[in-house]
């Protein structure tokens, strides 16, 4: 009975249909931040082959970086890559059999917030 | 009815041919970005600010140097891989390979880059 009902049935729920939820936020800012996260590369490797071949080429991005509005790109490049450090080290103790219950998820969700603010805090004040 | 059976329609689909590998090559270098992203945060953060002369002599040092490289590599691949499972899931058909090729093309080309100012400034 392998064709029977093809295409005409209920799909699973997705995003547009739950209710936004710590578990499914917090996991879709780690999709987010990881495709961001290759732009603040960009950013970085423009800098790094600007210093190695031309002086005029570094002042220019180098003054860019370093402007307010730099400095803004880079708190958020900051908070970004610790953000998803921090929800990839949870899909590993997931992955190896940890924390797997609701709340305690949840209580990551805000954990992973937290310590990412605290750690771009840290680096903001310390350099 | 056509003789199809489940079996059949499915094969050849792609599902459970490396999605196994690709996980697992995931949490590899997840456990890696715990180490390596706050010492580059740093790394960078201590090296922006300086004159040109600064930051020549600083990437020449070798733990700025060493580390800056790892992470380029590391880093960059497991944000490619990040990008790649993106696109499978949002991105079908042709459309879907080609920003396949391109984000891989746009990931190598960054390590590259990367990695060759570093040894131009380290070497």
């Amino acid at each position: 009975m392998a064709d029977v009902n093809r295409g005409n049935r209920p799909l699973s729920p997705h995003l547009q249909v739950y209710r936004p939820q710590l578990t499914s936020m917090s996991s879709i800012m780690v999709r987010i931040t990881g495709i961001a996260s290759l732009g603040s590369a960009l950013l970085v490797v423009a800098w790094l082959i600007a210093a190695a071949t031309s002086e005029q080429t570094f002042v220019t991005i180098d003054w860019l970086l370093r402007s307010v509005v730099g400095d803004i790109i880079l708190l958020a490049a900051t908070w970004a890559i610790f953000y998803h450090m921090l929800g990839r080290l949870r899909h590993v103790f997931w992955d190896f059999g940890y924390f797997l219950n609701v709340q305690v998820a949840e209580k990551l969700a805000i954990g992973m917030f937290g310590l990412a603010t605290v750690l771009t805090a840290i680096v903001a004040l310390a350099f | 009815m056509r003789y199809l059976t489940d079996r059949k329609r499915v094969v050849g689909l792609g599902s459970g041919r490396e999605g196994t590998h690709h996980h697992w090559q995931m949490m590899v270098s997840s456990i890696l970005l715990v180490v390596l992203v706050p010492l580059f945060v740093g790394v960078f953060a201590y090296g922006l600010g300086g004159s040109h002369e600064d930051v020549l002599a600083y990437f020449g040092r070798p733990f700025p140097a060493i580390v800056t490289v790892l992470t380029l590599v590391v880093v960059i691949v497991h944000l490619m891989r990040e990008t790649h499972v993106a696109i499978e899931d949002y991105v079908h058909g042709l459309a879907g390979k080609l920003t396949l090729v391109a984000t891989s093309a746009f990931s190598y080309t960054l390590i590259a880059v990367g990695v060759f100012a570093i040894a131009r400034m380290a070497l």
